[in-house]
């Protein structure tokens, strides 16, 4: 069987001609393949956070040298589907003189605005929901919605601690959308097109050295930490983690509404790991995909599970970070980084060096930049740390 | 390129009506048993005491007027991100202007120690 | 496709119904997010995807979440009524009439040029190039707009730190 002759355009052109000759003629075809295609969409994207959420419990447990859930299935892969029937058959308690409708509207939002995101990834060459103009604003756009899905939660509730843990949530969320729409815009830069098919398509150069993650580092570092502060993710969870503020603004939130939060939660950690993927990573590039365009497909999953990997180990890895420690972090560190990365990238760019050259002057850039922002961090660390030190203990040693 | 919207306006009936749908699956199948005790609100174990009211403190307003500030120069950056490769030198320096203006801006609201949570 | 501009039109409307005659504040901002989103998706209409998004960027995501804490900032949390009507409605509706109609007259007596050619593909492209070029003034303005607003904003929260 040849299989650089398979496409999945062949398959869509079988599907169309049955349909026709079942005597469905275009405009209804049209809206019932995007009926189709969204539902697809949905499924896959709701059917992966069930192995997600078994992925990170397991990947939590054996960093933190225990066993995970092992009973439920083999490997306690059906533990997520028991957690699901579970909060499926929860009682709902509703607080008195909550806000019914946005109480309810709440965790609704929270999924709509992760499940539209996943409209414009490329899973492969040309398959992807809608490979619009504009996909990465669009892909703003929705993240930027998520921040009003927390922020009505918080006011539903008519409890003192979620409210305020909606505040906070809000100003994270909003916070460290800056560095990731700056870091999102250096491939854009780079490539010439928002459209995220077209940024896969421009990292196919030179093999697997592409990639924009060797010309960039320094902006996909950026992604990183952004990634996890929008994701809510540890370090950044100080508003949702179990110890804390007694879990946020989700407080009052119990049964399937939680599930929707929960569910929310990882699927927007997979989403931005996709969308890292495709912008730094190459998305579906890899070896002989422009023979086999099936590959794609593969190439790009393999690529979001390992910076998903990267991004429960980080989780169960590093301590907390309070709130202003967070808020420096991002407006003190990451803002300035990034907007010096863009203007000395735009610079380096229109040097006119020759092809490997100017990736070679940007990643020099890049390493600069990062070597000496973490520098510069350690330099005022230390400073902080001396001058809290020489508050109680004077007769520390000159450093 | 409005087809493409027609799949995004599909999805977005979908998706928004999916949630809604596997709220009233569990309507259907959870007990309900409501009571004042399980209904009041969470305190950490205690009652609350008076009306709940908040200090609402205007560092989350700073900061969110920071962001909008900061978001629309994002956004005005992007048409000049795609444009990129084809424009000039010069036209590079004229974003790059727009940028630093708004770096003083930056710096500015640093130095006045707005940027500070208390 | 007029069908679906309609549709569109309406839940905009009715949006926008909904945040005037809201009682609760906080359900007012929400009648105003539905009204900005049904505004991005007219501007999806006319095939203006940038607007549409930007819009929802910035509409949605900053200017709806300032007006909340506005909100939040200005009245007792869980005030739940806003009193909708005060002494005052009587004007207030003669100058809602008086502008309706003036806007009405206006756009049904006044021509305006239509552009008929159809949206280039690659507008955005041309918007980037356009800004740094012929409306570069402009947005070197907007630019410095933005710092001026950002300096009046701390200045005046920090005053009002100051009076506590």
């Amino acid at each position: 069987m040849d299989w650089s002759q398979i496409d999945l355009r062949m398959v869509g052109a079988l599907w169309n001609q049955a349909w026709q000759n079942a005597g469905i003629t275009p405009p209804l075809l049209t809206v019932i393949n995007w009926v189709v295609a969204a539902v697809v969409l949905l499924l896959v994207g709701l059917n992966m956070v069930i192995g997600l959420i078994w992925l990170e419990r397991k990947i939590a447990a054996r960093i933190q040298d225990r066993l995970g859930p092992n009973r439920v299935g083999p490997f306690g892969l059906l533990q997520t589907v028991a957690d699901a029937l579970k909060l499926l058959t929860k009682e709902d308690i509703t607080p008195t003189e909550a806000d019914r409708i946005t109480y309810n509207l709440a965790p609704a939002l929270a999924v709509f605005h992760v499940l539209m995101t996943l409209a414009v990834i490329p899973f492969a060459d040309g398959v992807i929901g809608a490979d619009l103009n504009v996909g990465v604003l669009y892909i703003v756009a929705f993240g930027s919605m998520g921040s009003m899905a927390a922020l009505m939660a918080g006011w539903a509730s008519n409890n003192k601690y979620a409210l305020v843990g909606g505040f906070r949530v809000v100003a994270q969320l909003l916070s460290y959308e800056i560095p990731l729409v700056f870091a999102m815009m250096i491939p854009v830069l780079v490539a010439g097109t928002m459209r995220m098919n077209g940024l896969a398509q421009a990292q196919g150069q030179f093999g697997g050295l592409g990639w924009y993650v060797w010309v960039m580092p320094c902006a996909f570092f950026i992604f990183l930490a952004a990634t996890l502060a929008e994701g809510e993710r540890a370090p950044f969870d100080l508003l949702e983690a179990e110890s804390e503020i007694v879990a946020g603004f989700n407080i009052e939130y119990s049964g399937m509404k939680f599930a929707w939060f929960f569910l929310a939660f990882f699927l927007n950690s997979w989403v931005l790991s996709a969308i890292g993927t495709t912008l730094f990573l190459g998305g579906w590039q890899g070896p002989f995909v422009d023979r086999i365009p099936a590959l794609g497909v593969v190439y790009f999953f393999a690529k979001t599970m390992v910076m998903f990997w990267v991004l429960a180990w980080i989780r169960a890895t590093f301590p907390r970070l309070r709130i202003d420690q967070m808020m420096d972090f991002c407006w003190k560190f990451l803002v300035p980084l990034a907007l010096v990365l863009l203007v000395g990238t735009a610079i380096l760019l229109k040097l006119g060096l020759p092809s490997p050259f100017d990736g070679l002057a940007l990643l020099v850039w890049n390493l600069v930049l990062l070597i000496g922002g973490f520098w510069l961090l350690g330099k005022a660390q230390h400073r902080a740390v001396y001058a809290s030190k020489r508050a109680f203990t004077p007769q520390l040693p000159r450093l | 390129m409005l087809e493409q919207y027609g799949f995004i306006g599909i999805l977005a009936i979908i998706a928004f009506a999916f949630p809604f749908i596997g709220l009233a699956v569990a309507w259907l199948l959870r007990p309900k048993r409501p009571n004042p005790l399980k209904n009041s609100i969470y305190e950490c174990g205690v009652e609350t005491i008076g009306e709940t009211w908040v200090q609402f403190r205007a560092q989350y307003y700073l900061f969110a007027l920071i962001f909008v500030i900061f978001d629309i120069e994002a956004i005005f950056l992007f048409p000049f991100a795609v444009a990129f490769n084809q424009l000039t030198l010069f036209a590079v320096f004229e974003a790059i202007l727009f940028v630093l203006i708004l770096a003083v801006g930056l710096i500015y609201v640093w130095r006045k120690g707005a940027l500070e949570w208390q | 496709m007029p069908i679906v501009f309609l549709i569109l039109a309406l839940f905009t409307v009715v949006m926008a119904i909904g945040t005037v005659t809201a009682r609760n504040l906080f359900h007012a901002a929400l009648f105003l997010i539905g009204a900005f989103f049904g505004v991005a998706t007219i501007y999806v209409l006319l095939e203006a995807e940038f607007l549409a998004v930007s819009q929802i960027i910035i509409y949605i995501g900053a200017i709806a979440t300032l007006i909340v804490f506005a909100i939040m900032l200005s009245r007792s949390m869980m005030g739940r009524e806003a009193g909708g009507y005060n002494r005052f409605w009587l004007a207030a509706a003669v100058g809602a009439a008086a502008l309706w109609s003036l806007l009405a007259w206006v756009l049904t007596t006044v021509s305006f040029p239509v552009v008929n050619q159809p949206v280039p593909a690659d507008a955005i492209f041309q918007i980037g190039t356009g800004l740094v070029g012929p409306y570069v003034i402009p947005f070197e303005v907007a630019s410095i707009l933005l710092v001026v607003a950002l300096i009046g904003a701390v200045m005046i929260a920090r005053e009002r730190h100051r009076q506590r």
